[in-house]
């Protein structure tokens, strides 16, 4: 029911919609939940509205998490 | 498909997991933890998340999936709605297989005349109103604060233009009550039966309300509170970092969700949703019964958009079917096979119990992914070996 999935912003249409991309699947979706999104942000999307900004840098730094990066570099420090 | 893959590899799976074996190992305590969305337990079960974890870390169904806490008396108001008052009736898919009395659904309303529309978006519900000015449009909207902001847009929508005949029947329940009515359930804090030592928190939910109301159940029950991800390895790494608050004897909040999920959470959504709903005193919830001050409905000033209203509904509670044990496994309490009706009577194909309905539901997901990984392999019999070394 909440699920969700983190898609590309193509291009913006009107006051508040956009042209997402998932996977090449292009679709119409609502802003309306959120300011100040760009062509080439992430967000996610949820029934047809974006709920969230998707931020890159936390992603890289989630994924550097689970190659196990965080406790290297902790060991290096102490 | 970016930000969907990279959070579904095998390698860094395996990884994590040898670490939650290696710090678990010589701690000699239990991890029982609870993953509170539907979309955690679809996750655990379908990349068999569970194999992957050491015996000591047991993985608890929480009852965050809106379909699943569902009581039949509200589905029973949109099946009358959509037989007896000749409404167009929408809802999301999920929604539309939910046993209800009188052995209906949703589904087989339609079946019996009614005009139930599956939508996927409650822009849809408006399009078709608009489009039918002739005939009453009820919204039948469920969820938790994931889906709500899209209902509230939709009702200021309505407002704006002026349609008048459209209406929305509201389900949106909280998830903060519900983890509280976990944690103050007599089997947590009385007796003892439901050991429970940290919960991972939910994905979407968080992108709108944020991490911070999980502050009171770290502070106040002193229960660590990890927000991940759907994404396989956002649950292994949720796992890992439970693990970890729990040898080193703390209770906070984290958020492995980091790249979609923030302290405020989306605060025009929570403005906009805060505008059109209010609190309810009370709902029933299937498998919790009554919670206090754990759903929304809509506030008066936009009470000619309220099906409540406009209809005059009135809720009668429905107990469930007897054999059904959905309202215990909502409560952590039971696992699906200790149900007598699972996989028998009880399928997805016909689901007796609403944890059978959504491929979000402990059921469901065990009957999808699990039910045989339980049963012990059997050997073939001597003449089949026979046979087969007898060849060269």
């Amino acid at each position: 029911m909440c699920l969700a999935l983190p898609v590309r912003v193509v291009e913006l249409v009107g006051d508040s919609d956009a042209i997402v991309d998932l996977g090449g699947i292009r679709k119409q979706i609502s802003l309306a939940l959120l300011d100040g999104v760009v062509p080439g942000d992430y967000v996610i999307l949820h029934v047809g509205y974006a709920l969230s900004r998707l931020d890159p840098e936390e992603a890289a730094r989630t994924l550097a998490l689970f190659a196990g990066l965080d406790s290297a570099a902790t060991e290096r420090t102490t | 498909m970016k930000y969907i893959d990279e959070f579904r590899d095998g390698a860094p799976a395996q990884r994590i997991a040898t670490q939650i074996g290696a710090e678990t190992a010589d701690t000699g305590r239990s991890y029982n933890l609870m993953e509170f969305c539907g979309g955690h337990t679809h996750a655990i079960s379908r990349y068999g998340i569970g194999d992957l974890l050491p015996p000591a870390v047991r993985m608890i169904h929480g009852p965050g999936c809106p379909v699943c806490v569902l009581p039949i008396g509200r589905v029973d108001l949109a099946i009358r709605l959509a037989l007896d008052r000749g409404v167009i009736l929408c809802t999301y898919g999920d929604c539309l297989r939910v046993p209800a009395s009188n052995q209906l659904s949703l589904l087989k309303a339609k079946a019996h005349g009614g005009d139930v529309r599956m939508i996927y978006s409650p822009a849809d519900a408006l399009k078709i109103a608009a489009e039918n000015p002739s005939r009453e449009v009820v919204f039948f909207a469920i969820g938790f604060e994931t889906t709500t902001p899209p209902t509230a847009l939709v009702i200021k929508e309505a407002a704006r233009q002026g349609l008048k005949n459209f209406s929305v029947l509201c389900n949106h329940v909280l998830t903060p009550a519900a983890i509280t009515n976990i944690l103050e359930s007599p089997e947590v804090r009385q007796l003892g039966t439901l050991p429970l030592d940290g919960f991972i928190g939910p994905a979407h939910v968080s992108t709108i309300i944020g991490s911070q109301p999980y502050e009171y159940f770290a502070e106040e029950y002193r229960k660590p509170v990890v927000i991940a991800g759907f994404e396989p390895l956002d649950v292994m790494q949720a796992i890992l970092m439970l693990v970890r608050q729990l040898n080193e004897g703390r209770a906070e909040v984290e958020n492995e969700f980091s790249r979609a999920v923030t302290r405020e959470g989306n605060q025009k959504a929570q403005a906009l949703v805060s505008e059109v709903f209010e609190l309810r005193r009370s709902f029933e919830w299937r498998g919790l019964g009554e919670v206090p001050y754990s759903a929304l409905r809509i506030r008066e000033a936009y009470a000619a958009f309220d099906a409540e209203v406009r209809y005059a509904l009135q809720t009668q509670s429905v107990a469930d079917n007897k054999a059904c044990e959905c309202g215990a496994i909502l409560r952590g309490v039971k696992h699906p096979r200790d149900c007598k009706v699972f996989g028998t009577v009880c399928t997805p194909e016909n689901p007796i119990g609403s944890c059978m309905v959504s491929s979000e539901g402990a059921c469901a997901a065990y009957y999808s992914y699990g039910r045989f990984k339980d049963i012990a392999v059997v050997g073939a019999p001597s003449t089949a070996t026979a046979t087969v070394t007898a060849q060269p």
